[in-house]
């Protein structure tokens, strides 16, 4: 009976959903609007021509396509979301609540700064939050995500360069770094040159030592880093960066271990971004808005980008030209339009006041927590390839599938069908096959257990060569596997029309 | 603490289980002399809902929201009626908290609605292909003359003076790492010549339609010189709404079109979240930046989607990458596509003719205060006033009447003395009648 195809094609609670263009026709609208003409004159003989080739549909049938789409995707809110690195923690409804106050949601950009006093000083107070949790005595917020606040990071060390005189050229990256450092050393213009990391899992300090030399701009490390362990040499290595005249920049991404206990400010870091959208909770939204603070320290601070907000007698003053700097500011230029992710600032400060100092520094230790207990818990049947205690997140290898037929792909796919999001796989790229889980400080010891039974079962399953659990998983989604080579080989991005759309009205 | 589910006690057994005797063992790779206690931290503890509530109310009282009077500002942000259901639908769990698709079994409502949204900016922009999103129309705009550099390995960028002057600035900060920006002068109401700064070294060349002061430019010109010397043209749009009645760039010649899709979906915010929009020729797709949702089958022979042509992007390509960019916009396009796929072709088009005819009223009304010139000939939703007097203390003046009269030149260009007394104004549907009439009124007693 289960094997038999229904008749709609739907199954139950799970719906097919065909594209929107696939559903709308023409003459349909889910907004009332006046049908208002209007005259050529002032059009510069440039009125469209051809119609967009939108569908049209009703509110009802637009509601009922989104639900429908929402109900394929898996979400925090519906259940453990261990993706190491990207640090899916609860998103308080509060927080939502207050960015849509009118005062910050309807507050143009541009409106006179007499009329966004609330909201600089917000920005301010946030501002205040950031660099006494991280000692750190400046922060740039425009920034819009972590791969934007790495760039800012790096293109004021740019600046701080320029400012000496020096032209370096290098900037040095672990093997286990985030893709987006690479990447942003090279957007910014500098050569990118990796060092090694010990059978530990931690930056090497002779490869470093042998890196660092008169051409290194600056030193990018992840700390905790991406293996989920705690740099110990971090006072060493920023010592001998800063005696080879370098930066050392750190990617804040995973700060949420650390924050309410440890301040990057006394590690002598120079610059590291905060991705409010881990750290601080702001929703991660299918792939963002996100928002990539960077605090700095003294001697970057005068290079950050414009714009730069003061607090004097009259009140808060954005100053958003570079000829209105006060006296020793050197902003190297502008990161984007306007002031940053204001939306962001308001959830992240009302997560803040909301856990305090004490819940700041709780949720790290929970986290930690938590990811050790995972480790505690599943090291004796997967591999941990380095010594614990580890920090936020626990990382394996696929050493423990060696010869079952099984890889680390198929165990997260199978974690899927468990109802699970699978941890992050294939990354960091030290170690073979990772698997990297981050429970966050958001679970229950309960949710932690049933997931630590799941990933036993399936440790055991695989070594048993009991394979069916993995073959051709997963079963019960939406989709099966997909095909990602077609994809990319015959690329198709959009939906194209059968046949040409009828004329505008 | 109310989002943290462990107990003492099961921290106790947690900490049995880990072996270690107390949470401070957990830490013990960090350095004695970075380890603080909570009282390094001047900083408050946890509070309830209802304080956290009121501290932040109190804040946002402070400012004046564009919907508590008349409210005439854009220059790169504009207010426009988003209809319940958007923020309703984006609010859903399995949108709000969910990532990046790495897994696409479970995330194909998150990549379907990414294939829509760039299907629908392909048609609005006239182009053959869009990425998922970037985070705003400034920085879509930067990542678009980087693209060019690398398409054409030429070095120059050429910007109009009509380009708003925050995305000059952006892209100049990118731009001119490996290459060189040329601004051309501002002139504003009037197109100033760009094509005799197009030469052999030129990447591309940056214009906004309709451009910072609101004029309506005819891209094909300046499109069939750049490609006469082998450059490419960069449309920007920051007023997506104008694609409902004005030519969409794609069929003026346009090689990449980056926009800001604010507009469609999103509100204010005090400048972010936005969402970048970016739009190109399917044979430069290997160039973009950013995420693309592709279309694929799964092992069944169903159609479905996928994150694809990763090998572009920075967590396969690392230092190769052809940017850096990780977390896009992704609710906020999300917002877009679903206010687009309400509004609809009919929808979308009236929308643009509201504007233009609200906005049309609106400056024939304001040329006849005494003083008061219309600037642009041509113009959408926006347009420029020249004011008998510093736009921005009209402003000040007509802000303390409860009014927002629109943006000030000088605010983006402080220093350019021709700015002084010019007043950008945008209206939209959200602006009414009895707003209007406030505005003239007022600004004929200011000037009085």
């Amino acid at each position: 009976m289960t094997d038999l195809p229904t008749i709609s094609g739907d199954r139950g609670l799970d719906h097919e959903e065909q594209l929107i263009f696939e559903l709308g026709r023409a003459g349909v609208t889910g907004v009332d609007l006046p049908d208002v003409k209007v005259g050529e004159s002032r059009l510069a003989g440039q009125r469209r021509r051809a119609p967009v080739g939108l569908p049209g549909l009703s509110e009802p049938e637009v509601v009922r396509h989104y639900v429908r789409l929402s109900r394929m995707n898996y979400a925090i809110d519906a259940g453990l979301y261990p993706l190491g690195s990207c640090t899916m923690k609860h998103n308080p409804r509060l927080n939502e609540k207050l960015a849509r106050l009118p005062g910050f949601a309807d507050l143009h950009p541009l409106a006179p700064q007499s009329a966004a006093q609330g909201a600089l000083a917000l920005i301010a107070e946030l501002m205040r939050w950031l660099t006494t949790l991280t000692g750190m005595p400046a922060v740039a917020m425009s920034p819009k995500a972590g791969a934007h606040g790495e760039l800012c990071g790096i293109l004021t060390i740019r600046a701080a360069l320029i400012a000496r005189g020096e032209k370096r050229t290098h900037v040095l990256v672990p093997e286990s770094a985030h893709g987006t450092n690479p990447a942003t050393a090279a957007f910014a213009g500098f050569q990118v040159d990796e060092v090694k990391a010990t059978a530990d899992g931690r930056v090497d300090m002779d490869s470093l030592r042998s890196k660092l030399g008169p051409d290194t701009a600056a030193f990018m490390l992840t700390n905790p880093n991406t293996c989920g362990l705690f740099e110990r040499d971090m006072l060493e290595i920023a010592d001998l960066v800063h005696k080879a005249g370098a930066y050392f920049y750190c990617d804040g991404a995973n700060f949420n271990a650390i924050a309410g206990r440890v301040r990057p400010g006394d590690l002598g870091i120079d610059a590291m971004h905060i991705n409010l959208h881990k750290t601080f909770s702001t929703p991660h939204g299918g792939g963002g808005p996100g928002a990539g603070s960077v605090v700095m320290s003294e001697r970057l601070a005068p290079f950050a980008p414009l714009p730069l907000l003061i607090h004097d007698a009259e009140g808060f003053r954005l100053i958003e030209d570079g000829a209105d700097v006060p006296v020793g500011a050197k902003p190297f230029g502008r990161m984007c339009a306007f002031h940053g992710q204001m939306g962001m600032f308001v959830r992240a400060l009302a997560y803040m006041l909301s856990h305090g100092r004490d819940g700041v520094r709780q949720a790290s230790e929970d986290a930690v927590l938590s990811a050790n207990y995972v480790l505690a818990s599943l090291k004796d049947v997967m591999s941990a390839p380095f010594e614990g205690p580890c920090m936020h997140e626990a990382l394996f290898d696929d050493h423990f599938l060696h010869d079952t037929g099984v890889s680390t792909l198929d165990v997260a796919k199978a974690l899927i069908d468990e109802g699970y999001h699978p941890m992050t796989v294939y990354f960091p790229l030290v170690v073979h096959g990772a698997m990297l889980i981050e429970p966050t400080e958001s679970e229950s010891k309960e949710s932690l257990d049933r997931f630590i039974h799941v990933l036993r079962t399936l440790a055991g399953d695989a070594k048993a060569g009991k394979r069916e659990r993995f073959e051709g998983a997963p079963h019960f989604t939406p989709r099966r596997r997909l095909d990602e080579t077609a994809a990319s080989r015959k690329p198709v991005l959009r939906w194209t029309p059968k046949e040409l759309p009828k004329a505008a009205e | 603490m109310r989002y943290l589910p462990l107990t003492p006690s099961d921290r106790a057994t947690m900490l049995a289980k880990i072996g270690a005797r107390d949470i401070d063992a957990l830490f013990r790779d960090v350095p004695k002399a970075a380890v603080v206690p909570l009282s390094a931290f001047d900083l408050p503890d946890h509070q309830g809902e209802l304080e956290v509530e009121r501290a932040l109310e109190k804040l946002a009282k402070r400012n004046v929201a564009a919907g508590a009077g008349p409210s005439f500002c854009g220059a790169g942000a504009y207010r426009h009626h988003v209809p319940a259901a958007v923020d309703h639908l984006i609010q859903r769990s399995e949108f709000l908290t969910s990532y990046t698709p790495y897994q696409p079994e479970i995330a194909q409502g998150t990549l379907q609605y990414l294939f829509e949204f760039q299907t629908q900016v392909a048609l609005l922009t006239g182009m053959e292909v869009a990425n998922a999103s970037l985070y705003d129309g400034s920085t879509a705009t930067a990542e678009a003359v980087l693209m060019a550099q690398r398409l054409t390995k030429r070095s120059k960028a050429v910007l109009s003076g009509g380009l708003h002057p925050h995305y000059a600035e952006t892209v100049e900060t990118l731009a001119n790492l490996s290459g060189h920006v040329v601004r051309a002068p501002v002139v504003p109401g009037k197109v100033a010549d760009l094509i005799s700064l197009i030469d052999e070294d030129t990447a591309c060349v940056v214009v906004q339609s309709p451009d910072v002061f609101g004029l309506i430019r005819d891209l094909k010109p300046v499109a069939e010189a750049a490609h006469a010397k082998g450059a490419l043209l960069i449309a920007v749009v920051t007023e997506i709404v104008a694609l409902g009645l004005i030519e969409p760039p794609g069929t003026q010649g346009a090689d990449i079109v980056a926009a800001e899709g604010q507009s469609i979906g999103n509100g204010l915010n005090f400048g972010g979240p936005y969402v970048g929009l970016f739009a190109t020729r399917e044979k430069f797709i290997r160039q973009m930046p950013g995420r693309l949702s592709g279309e694929t089958v799964d092992a069944e022979g169903r159609r479905g989607y996928v994150l694809t042509l990763s090998t572009r992007e920075q967590h396969i390509r690392r230092e190769k990458a052809t940017s850096n960019i990780c977390t896009n916009s992704g609710l906020c396009a999300l917002a877009f596509t679903i206010h687009l796929s309400l509004l609809g072709e009919e929808g979308f088009s009236r929308l643009a003719r509201i504007n233009h005819a609200k906005a049309t009223a609106l400056a024939d009304r304001l040329a006849k205060v005494k003083g008061v010139s219309l600037v642009t000939p041509s113009f959408f939703n926006e347009f420029t006033l020249r004011l008998p007097k510093p736009a921005a203390e009209v402003v000040e003046r007509l802000a303390a009447k409860g009014i927002l009269a629109g943006v000030p030149a000088s605010r983006l260009l402080p220093h350019d003395g021709a700015a002084r007394d010019l007043l950008i104004v945008a209206a939209t549907e959200t602006n009414t009648d009895d707003d209007a009439d406030a505005f003239v009124k007022a600004l004929s007693e200011v000037l009085s």
